[in-house]
């Protein structure tokens, strides 16, 4: 038998509660050097809670803490820093205004005396970049910068305070496919130089890829441990949830009615003012699914905003239902039957200092049942909350708790629940299962679904391929600001879409009519 | 005005063309005027330097604590304590230099409050603000007793050398100590803000406590000690009205400076030069308010309608100035992003 490499960091019996949750319930977790250890778990399982504990965010309630063997206090964040471990957390934390070598040497700065002094900061992040290839410069500032660079910034953060326990929590849930492979041999390269890794991500495919072990929290507690090479996404998914999920979306053939959305020669500036969408004409139908796909960064953001009335359209027109919304305001808009999933659910989805319950009226608040005048009815927004807390599986203490205290994937469950049950006209989806667990990627993809059966019309914007193939009538893929082709899901291949996102030409022109996208009855498998 | 408050990038990338066309501007006409009227020119600018005192050393402590995340719109009336008990420490000791420190100890006993109110207690800031402004008001009127003499005030000191420079000398070289304390304190603070490991923590806790947080910086500590040296700026502004410019006090003597003060604040984008710029503007249009109404008689005759203008209107001007180019010139000033939140991590 092969000694097995040392313990760098264990966790025993670790019990965290919150007002209303056991968030950590007696979990324990070891970690060895060279290693990558994923965690699994539904939204709210409490998987960022304890890393949050590992690196001194929150004080756990009970249980103990070895880092090398060493039973420790970690106080707070800089005292796990001084043990090595590193943390790139769910949310980045970066000063957006600050520039890259800014934002690394925050906390640890160097110089003489007071003064700070870039240059040995700057030498340092170009060998941390060679050595680890990961590819970032100094002075950009952090604002200006793609996610996936951001999290390179947030690595290299980490590993310039020389940590050798570097927890990711979620690392990949903003990633495009391609970054994800560059994370990935990052990490590679990490534990090959005796890094030891935590690695949290709902996709299951990504963690049968990166994990030498995988560990599995439901609600607070452990309840399995197992290797890649047992394991399988839907072993993985069934251990995840308790019960057995389905990976594929079942859908019945489309029915494309009367078009709802019609966008005519759309352009739109992004912030910097550069034109990032060109031109963008398309309909979206009553009874289907548009999913729009495309790398992200190529005006598919800019493009929702202008929709939905956050950003001014410079040309064209935006119609729904036949009306000109063309620059009207969110509320009109909104007021038309339009649903809007956004992207950024922290910054454009919720008020995070409000409770769960007004958070699911965030919209509606002012109409009937949930206002009568200007009087609000506390009665009727707190059985709405119940009703869809109850349906949509939202894992919160209570209604009145506030949105800021739910899990990540929670937050996102708020505003999907609000948003598909206005049972409006028009549902636009940015990103809608983004940091979302198996179980409920399965219940929400249901319920888009059911809304397309209804008769609502549906715009998908998706950054998970995967997700775009399952749930999409049509796909329209997106390239420089440009629709570069509409083709039928039915026939669509990976290898197609990814070609044409990549700007490759379309082959044919077939799809530039809007009404060849009826899907045979059929059963997709849908990527976790 | 142009200031950049980036660090450690290459200067040359943009040359700041409006900046240096303003003050090339200001400069031909100061030349123009001096050879005109030198002993008016000369009086107006160092007017202009007395004038702008107060207003940039409350901006200064505005910078500092607005910088790492708390509004203080109290500024005001953490002048005027400090003003007051300063005056009362001159009339006690009899020490300038004493109750020149007095005043900065409680301007830093004033931040204190400041601080546990909104840091501590949570209390919202601007009430927290407000709060100080009206205690100010109501316990200096209250105690203030009138007859009180004391043995004088800072009086200039000139640096030899460069005070006979024409022009420059007079206004820069020759100054009362609190005057020349505000100059070289415009530097430290911008040093201390973009140039030190403090300023870097400072600006992080004010634009994103929790990625501070993150990096094991002590997030409230560090708006503590920035909201306590804010109170200690604001504090030597009130000594300068007391124990430098007037050398007595009187009731509500700030005369809203403070609030001039925060204005001048947002028009320097939170920077320590831009304030200044704003500072002098209003420091200018009041020293040519005040020398309208002293030469009066002797304006050229194309002038002479402003002597007939009421005096009260010529005071507004230097106000109505500072409010519309304010309004009016200044871009979109960004605060800091979490300016007014308070920190909370569990
Ligand atoms: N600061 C807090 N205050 C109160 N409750 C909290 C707080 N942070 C987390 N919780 C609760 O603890 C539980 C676990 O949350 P945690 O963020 O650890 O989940 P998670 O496994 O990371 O989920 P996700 O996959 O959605 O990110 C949730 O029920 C959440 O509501
Ligand atoms: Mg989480």
């Amino acid at each position: 038998m092969i000694a097995e490499p040392e313990i760098v960091l264990e966790a025993r019996n670790i019990t965290k509660r919150f007002p209303g949750v056991v968030a950590n319930e007696h979990v324990s977790l070891t970690l060895r050097r060279g290693e990558v250890l994923a965690l699994l778990g539904e939204n709210g399982a409490g998987k960022t809670t304890l890393m949050n504990i590992l690196y001194g965010l929150y004080h756990q309630d009970e249980g103990e803490v070895l880092i090398r063997g060493e039973p420790v206090r970690i106080g707070g964040p800089s005292d796990a820093i001084r043990r090595g471990v590193g943390m790139v957390h769910q949310h980045f934390m970066l000063v957006p205004v600050f520039t890259v070598a800014e934002n690394i040497i925050l906390g640890a700065e160097t110089g003489r005396g007071p003064f700070l002094d870039l240059n040995v900061a700057r030498q340092r992040i170009r060998e941390l970049s060679q050595r680890y290839r990961l590819d970032v410069d100094p002075d950009a500032y952090v604002k200006d910068l793609s996610v996936g660079q951001q999290q390179r910034v947030e690595i290299i953060k980490a590993l310039y305070r020389n940590a050798d326990i570097l927890i990711l929590d979620e690392p990949t849930a903003v990633l495009t496919p391609q970054e994800t492979e560059e994370l990935f041999a990052i990490i590679r390269s990490l534990t090959a130089q005796g890094a030891s890794v935590i690695f949290i991500s709902h996709k299951l495919k990504e963690v049968l890829a990166i994990a030498d072990r995988i560990m599995v929290l439901r609600r607070g507690r452990v309840v399995g441990e197992t290797t890649p090479r047992e394991a399988t996404e839907r072993s993985l998914a069934e251990m995840m949830v308790g019960r057995s999920v389905m990976l594929e979306v079942e859908k019945g053939e489309a029915h494309p009615a009367a078009p709802v959305l019609v966008l005519d020669q759309v352009t739109v500036l992004d912030d910097r003012g550069q034109q990032v969408v060109n031109g963008v004409s398309l309909e979206v139908h009553a009874g289907e699914i548009l999913g729009i796909a495309g790398v992200q960064g190529n005006g598919q953001t800019e493009l929702v905003e202008a929709i939905t009335g956050l950003r001014p359209v410079r040309s064209g027109r935006v119609l729904i239902n036949g009306r000109d919304v063309t620059n009207a305001s969110p509320r009109r808009i909104s007021e038309t039957g339009c649903a809007h999933v956004p992207e950024d659910r922290q910054e454009d989805g919720l008020v995070l200092t409000y409770s769960v319950a007004d958070n699911l009226v965030l919209n509606t608040y002012y109409a009937p049942p949930f206002a009568h005048g200007i009087v609000r009815d506390d009665r009727a927004i707190l059985e709405h909350a119940n009703l869809l807390i109850e349906k949509y599986d939202v894992r919160t203490p209570s209604p009145l708790t506030l949105v800021s205290a739910l899990s990540g994937g929670n937050k996102q469950k708020v505003i999907i629940a609000r948003e598909l049950s206005r049972k409006g006209r028009l549902l636009i989806a940015a990103q809608p299962t983004r940091g979302i667990d198996v179980g409920s990627i399965e219940f929400i993809h249901q319920q888009i679904v059911a809304e397309r059966d209804r008769g609502a019309a549906v715009l998908l914007v998706s950054a998970e391929l995967d997700e775009i193939m399952a749930l999409s009538d049509r796909i329209a893929v997106m390239y420089h600001g440009r629709i570069a082709a509409t083709l039928p899901a039915a026939s669509a291949t990976r290898e197609e879409l990814g070609l044409l996102m990549a700007g490759a030409q379309p082959l044919n022109a077939a799809g530039e009519s809007p009404m060849d996208g009826r899907a045979p009855v059929n059963v997709q498998q849908r990527g976790i | 005005m142009q200031i950049t408050e980036r660090m450690a990038r290459p200067s040359a990338a943009r040359i700041p063309w409006v900046t240096i066309g303003v003050w090339s501007g200001l400069a031909i006409l100061v030349l123009v005027a001096y050879a005109r009227a030198p002993l008016a020119t000369t009086a107006v600018l160092t007017s202009t330097i007395r004038q702008s005192t107060p207003i940039i050393l409350g901006a200064l402590a505005g910078i500092m604590c607005e910088r790492s995340g708390v509004i203080n719109i109290g500024i005001e009336g953490m002048m005027l304590i400090a003003a007051f008990l300063g005056f009362l420490f001159n009339v006690w000791t009899g020490d300038l230099l004493l109750a020149t420190l007095g005043a900065l100890l409680v301007g830093a006993a004033v931040g204190a409050f400041h601080a546990l109110m909104s840091i501590t207690l949570k209390v919202d800031q601007i009430i927290a603000g407000t709060v100080i402004n009206i205690l100010a008001v109501g316990l200096t009127g209250y105690f203030y007793q009138q007859g009180l003499t004391t043995r004088g005030k800072w009086s200039s000191v000139s640096i030899p050398l460069l005070a006979d420079i024409p022009v420059v000398g007079p206004v820069f070289f020759s100054n009362p100590p609190i005057t020349f304390a505000s100059l070289i304190l415009i530097v430290v603070v911008h040093v201390l803000l973009f140039r030190t490991a403090w300023g870097l923590r400072t600006r992080a806790v004010g634009e994103h406590p929790a990625a501070a947080d993150t990096v094991g910086i002590a997030v409230n500590r560090v708006r503590y000690i920035n909201v306590i040296i804010g109170g200690m700026l604001a504090g030597l502004a009130g000594a300068f009205l007391t124990l430098e410019s007037v050398g007595s006090f009187e009731r509500n003597m700030t005369n809203g400076r403070g609030f001039v003060s925060l204005a001048v604040m947002i028009f320097g984008k939170w920077t320590p030069f831009g304030a200044w710029g704003g500072s002098l503007l209003f420091g200018f249009a009041n020293a040519l308010q005040s020398q309208i109404q002293f030469l009066k008689n002797q304006l050229p005759p194309w002038l002479a309608w402003i002597g007939d203008l009421p005096p009260q209107f010529i005071g507004m001007l230097p106000y109505v100035l500072t409010i519309a180019v304010l309004a009016g010139f200044v871009g979109r000033a960004r605060p800091p992003a979490a300016i007014g939140k308070v920190y909370q991590k569990e």
